[in-house]
């Protein structure tokens, strides 16, 4: 039953399943939502994560090491589990 | 004194700017209400001296990471006369929200602008005096790297401090929280004053990224930066080493010796051998410090050590360590000591705990010495590269199995998100100022320590005066004898077990004291060693050097990094107890198996 009820969100709100983790390399997205913990929330907006502002994914790590994006001038480096907290939709 | 508080987001060329301002007088101190120590120097400011302060480089004022942690209770503290707050133009439209929660504290503030010379390569154009006017603050232009505007900069400093200090408001943190104003305000000052092209020009930072972080050639590229700096400090450290060395032995030999030769053959032995040794045990860190960081300097403040993390991140992630941890692992091998100090670029407390509690496994250049010896005295020379080889993969394997077993003990909180600041040029002045300070820091911090170690091994195995020196009659002889009952299952014997007690000391004098114990030298001592030992006893006491404490210096830089005495000893006790299981397990299963 769990199963079916994910899927049926999966397919009626393609959108929400889209996050900066499952961006592809050279992809620009716009934020949507960020759902981190405290800690990790305060960071992310004090390096420029908000919602409405364009991300590009500039390149991934090997063997599923971080990722490298960029939000204005400011490249940062996240690990792909937090960048999966990050909710995002294609431009 | 007045003082000034040095504020800005890390990567804005804050440490640079203090640098400038401070030139080596800075020291490192300690400040009410927060743990860590902050660097602060004094200097002369119109006609008064004024102490200027680094604080640690943070994104938000009510974050929670522990730099942003200590900022915030400095300032509640320690209110600063003034607050420099350093911006980098690069990335002003997110920088000037620390700016904008500074000033809600009411506290003087002069701004810099860092950076405005690569800013305009970007196209950022930035109208610092309308935005003076938005903020009503000073503001000024300025290249820490170059100097320009220092002066203008450093007038307006002086100015400011004039002027009375408004006291700040004790709930700090409640006057903080007003994030909605701050985000609005942002908003306004940047639409008027900056504008930003929507695309950045390719610069040559991005074109150098797509080399050196390459799906492909990344790591290989990583590694031979790694080889090349390991490289490096070993063709210029070994050589000034032995200079400190033979500078140290000649002034022992025509100024020392003599002078004292007056005094009790006891006395003399303590002050030459005890104390003169300790001296020289601590000067033989000296060049590889300077060296290490001078080299280091080179690979933090030109960006690539951000780069290293990206690269090693997946790898360490999985040990509970990160990216830079595996910098400091692999600089290890080199020299444990200014490895463990590097560990200070990572910002999370218990990370920086367990990377310093891992690295001692690192195989460095002093125990490779010893098994350098041992394995050319006891081994084919066929078999010797592999016995060394299987060193180097156990050193590997207990610094992962540390980091495993611990990672839950020093858990970190603080999440991965690094900024990777584009590459710059590392200054000259700023690596000979990284390696000045840092060994200082050592000088003061590990030296008394480390001098008081070897005197009192010296005292162990030299009294009571009756008894042969290094002999089974001395103090060091009779622990050793009463160690026996626990050396006994790992294969080694009484006299290994003094010379252990000096490698306590140093692994570089593990050789000389067996010298001194077996009374031979060089060729000889290693057909002694042949004769007594089998290859069982030999590489069981080669496991047990490879894993127990590193070396006097280290317990000392491990202490004063740490600050903690319950943690030093863990590390110390832990790595005693590690060296005796695998020498157990090996020896026993060794002689199990019929060798």
């Amino acid at each position: 039953m769990l199963w079916n009820n994910a899927l049926t969100i999966e397919i009626f709100r393609p959108m929400s399943a889209l996050t900066l983790a499952t961006l592809r390399t050279g992809e620009i997205a716009t934020i949507v939502s960020i759902h981190a913990e405290e800690a990790l929330h305060q960071r992310l907006l004090a390096l420029g994560f908000r919602s409405g502002k364009r991300i590009e994914l500039i390149r991934k790590a090997s063997f599923s090491g971080p990722l490298q994006v960029r939000i204005g001038t400011t490249d940062i480096l996240l690990r792909r589990n937090e960048a999966a907290k990050i909710k995002v939709c294609k431009t | 004194m007045k003082r000034v508080a040095l504020l800005g987001m890390p990567n804005t060329g804050k440490s640079t700017l203090f640098n400038r301002m401070t030139g080596g007088s800075a020291r490192v101190g300690n400040w009410p209400g927060i743990t860590v120590e902050l660097l602060s120097g004094k200097i002369l400011l119109g006609a008064d001296m004024v102490e200027v302060i680094d604080l640690p480089g943070i994104y938000d004022l009510h974050g929670f990471s522990d730099d942003e942690q200590v900022v915030r209770h400095f300032l509640h503290d320690n209110v600063p006369n003034l607050a420099l707050v350093i911006l980098n133009a690069t990335q002003i439209e997110r920088q000037i929200s620390l700016l904008l929660q500074l000033k809600q504290l009411n506290i003087n503030i002069v701004v810099l602008l860092n950076m405005t010379d690569e800013a305009k390569k970007y196209g950022i154009s930035i109208d610092s005096r309308k935005m003076t006017e938005l903020l009503s603050m000073p503001i000024y232009q300025i290249s820490g790297k170059y100097g320009t505007g220092y002066h203008e900069a450093l007038q307006a400093i002086t100015k400011a401090l004039r002027y009375p200090t408004p006291g700040m408001a004790e709930q700090v943190r409640s006057q903080l929280e007003q994030d909605e104003h701050i985000e609005t305000e942002m908003a306004r000052v940047l639409k008027h004053a900056v504008q930003i092209p929507a695309r950045l020009p390719e610069n040559l930072t991005e074109k150098l990224d797509s080399v050196m972080l390459h799906p492909w050639l990344g790591l290989p590229i990583f590694f031979g930066i790694m080889y090349l700096l390991f490289q490096g400090i070993f063709l210029m450290g070994q050589p000034l080493q032995a200079g400190v060395a033979e500078l140290l032995s000649w002034l022992r030999e025509t100024a020392l010796e003599p002078a004292l030769s007056s005094l009790p053959a006891m006395l003399q032995g303590l002050l030459l051998d005890g104390i003169y040794n300790g001296v020289a045990t601590v000067a033989a860190f000296v060049p590889i410090i300077v060296l290490f960081f001078l080299l280091m300097a080179i690979v933090e403040d030109s960006g690539y050590l951000s780069r290293a993390a990206f690269l090693m991140d997946a790898l360490m992630a999985r040990m509970g360590l990160d990216g830079r941890g595996f910098v400091m692992l692999l600089m290890g091998f080199g020299c444990n000591v200014p490895a463990l100090m590097g560990t200070r670029v990572m910002r999370s407390r218990a990370m920086r705990l367990l990377t310093m509690l891992v690295i001692p496994f690192s195989l460095c250049s002093a125990r490779l010495q010893v098994f350098v010896f041992i394995t050319a005295a006891l081994f084919t020379a066929q078999a010797a590269p592999l016995v060394l080889f299987s060193l180097y993969l156990l050193s590997f394997a207990s610094a992962i199995l540390t980091a495993l077993l611990f990672k839950g003990q020093f858990k970190n909180s603080e999440p991965f998100v690094l900024e990777l600041p584009p590459y710059r040029f590392p200054t000259a002045r700023q690596m000979m100022l990284r390696g000045w300070q840092e060994v200082t820091h050592f000088l003061r911090r590990a030296s008394q320590f480390i001098i008081a170690g070897v005197v009192l091994v010296w005292l162990l195995t030299n009294l009571p005066a009756s008894a042969a020196p290094a002999s089974s009659e001395t103090f060091a002889g009779i622990i050793g004898t009463w160690l026996h009952p626990l050396f006994a299952p790992v294969g080694i014997n009484e006299q290994l077990t003094i010379a252990l007690l000096f490698g306590f000391v140093a692994k570089e004098i593990v050789i000389g004291s067996l010298a001194v114990i077996y009374g031979l030298s060089g060729t000889a001592l290693g057909g002694a060693l042949a004769q007594q030992l089998d290859w069982v006893q030999a590489y069981s006491f080669m496991l047990f050097t490879l894993l127990y404490t590193p070396c006097l210096s280290a317990i000392a830089t491990l202490k004063s990094e740490s600050k903690h005495t319950g943690y030093t000893l863990l590390a110390i006790v832990w790595s005693l107890a590690l060296a005796w299981l695998v020498s157990f397990v090996f020896y026993q299963g060794a002689r199990a198996l019929g060798y």
